[in-house]
C-alpha cells in the first residue's frame, strides 16, 4: 500500500511535469538536431505565437491534420517571447489542450536561423515547413480551413 | 491546330499579364521607391516630395496591434527625433486594413499616437496600395532610402527586438551611416519576425 501511494504520486507528479513543460531551444540548429532529426519522418513544422492572431486561428488546423494524417508529424514551433513562456504559452497549450508537438524557439539571431529555414522567408508568421527525405517545401501563409492545409500537405508528399 | 495553338498562346499571355499586374514585384536594393500621398494622424497628408531638402527618408510599415512592432515604437519614435535634425525624414505606415484588424483603425492610430508621443508621421496606408509596391509583408518591416528614393537598405531596426540595450547591431542606423559617408550598407538587407500583414477580404 505505501509503496502504491508513492507510485501514485510519482506518477500524478511525472505526468503534471509532462503536461506542462515543452522543450525550449536558443538556437534553431539545436531544434532542428534535437526535434526534425528522424530522416524516415516527413515534418509538418508551424511557426507560430499566441500574439499572431492568424497563427491562432490555423492551429486548429493544424491539430486535425496531426491527428487525421498519419503520414506526417506535426511539429509546431512556438517563437513566443522568452519571458512570456509560463505566462502566455504555457496556460493557452493547455486551454486549447494542444496535443501536437510543441516547442519553443527564441532564437533572436534571425538573419541566421529565418534563410535557414528558407532563404525567402521574410520574417512574417504564420509560415509552415515541410520536410520529406531531407527536402524542405516553404510557405509563408495562412491556412484558412483544414481542407486546405491537408490538400496542400498532400500535394507534396504524395 | 493553328489556330487551337494561336488562341492558347493568347489566353495564356492574358493570363501572365494579368497575374503579374496583380502582385508587383518587391523592392530590391537600388530600386526607385515610389512617392506617395497619405494621411497622417494630424489629419495632414504626406509625401516624401514635400521634404526637398531631405537627405533621405526611412519608411517603417508598422502598426498598434503587433508585439513585435509595440517593441520598437520607442526606437522609432527616437530615430525620428535623432536623425531629423540630420536630414532624415522618418515616416510610419500602417499598411494594415482596419476591418481585418480593428486595433489598426485610423482612430486607433491616433490614440496609440498620443500615448506615445510619435514625433513622425503616422500614416495610414488607404486601400492599402502602398505596402504591396514596396513589397512589405509584415510589421515591423523597414526601408531606407535616399534622397532620390532609391532603396538602400531593407529589414530590421535592430538584432534584438526583446530590448534595446542588449542590441549588438544597429542596422538600420548603420545603413544611416553608411548611406552618409557614400558607402554602400552592410548588411544591405536582414531577416526578421513580424506580424504579417492584414489584408481585405
Amino acid at each position: 500500500m505505501k509503496y502504491f501511494v508513492v507510485l501514485a504520486f510519482a506518477f500524478l507528479f511525472s505526468s503534471q511535469i509532462q503536461a506542462q513543460k515543452i522543450a525550449v531551444f536558443d538556437h534553431y540548429s539545436d531544434l532542428e538536431k534535437a526535434v526534425l532529426n528522424d530522416e524516415n519522418t516527413t515534418y509538418v513544422v508551424n511557426f507560430w505565437a499566441t500574439w499572431c492572431a492568424p497563427c491562432v486561428k490555423e492551429l486548429p488546423h493544424f491539430e486535425q491534420l496531426n491527428f487525421e494524417n498519419k503520414k506526417i508529424k506535426v511539429v509546431l514551433v512556438s517563437l513566443d517571447f522568452k519571458n512570456q513562456y509560463e505566462a502566455k504559452l504555457l496556460p493557452f497549450l493547455k486551454k486549447k489542450a494542444v496535443k501536437s508537438e510543441v516547442v519553443l524557439l527564441t532564437d533572436k539571431d534571425y538573419n541566421t536561423w529565418l534563410p535557414a529555414v528558407d532563404k525567402d522567408w521574410s520574417g512574417s508568421i504564420p509560415a509552415t515547413l515541410i520536410i520529406k527525405n531531407g527536402k524542405k517545401f516553404f510557405v509563408e501563409k495562412m491556412f484558412s480551413s483544414y481542407e486546405e492545409l491537408n490538400q496542400y500537405v498532400n500535394s507534396i508528399i504524395n | 491546330m493553328k489556330i487551337l495553338s494561336a488562341l492558347l498562346l493568347f489566353v495564356s499571355v492574358i493570363f501572365t499579364t494579368a497575374f503579374t499586374s496583380n502582385a508587383p514585384t518587391p523592392y530590391k536594393i537600388g530600386d526607385t521607391a515610389t512617392d506617395f500621398k497619405l494621411k497622417s494622424v494630424d489629419g495632414k497628408m504626406y509625401s516624401m516630395s514635400d521634404y526637398k531638402s531631405a537627405k533621405g527618408f526611412i519608411v517603417v510599415f508598422t502598426c498598434n496591434h503587433c508585439p513585435f512592432a509595440k517593441k520598437y515604437e520607442d526606437r522609432i519614435n527616437d530615430l525620428s527625433k535623432n536623425y531629423k535634425s540630420k536630414g532624415y525624414v522618418l515616416f510610419a505606415i500602417n499598411p494594415n486594413d482596419p476591418v481585418a484588424e480593428p486595433a489598426d483603425s485610423f482612430d486607433m492610430m491616433k490614440v496609440r499616437a498620443k500615448e506615445k508621443g510619435f514625433a513622425f508621421p503616422y500614416l495610414l496606408d488607404e486601400g492599402q496600395k502602398i505596402f504591396p509596391q514596396y513589397g512589405a509583408t509584415k510589421t515591423p518591416h523597414v526601408f531606407l532610402l535616399d534622397k532620390n528614393r532609391v532603396v538602400k537598405y531593407i529589414g530590421a531596426i535592430d538584432d534584438n527586438v526583446d530590448s534595446a540595450s542588449d542590441v549588438k547591431e544597429k542596422y538600420l542606423e548603420n545603413a544611416i551611416v553608411a548611406l552618409e559617408s557614400g558607402k554602400t550598407p552592410s548588411p544591405e538587407i536582414t531577416k526578421a519576425i513580424g506580424c504579417s500583414i492584414k489584408v481585405k477580404k
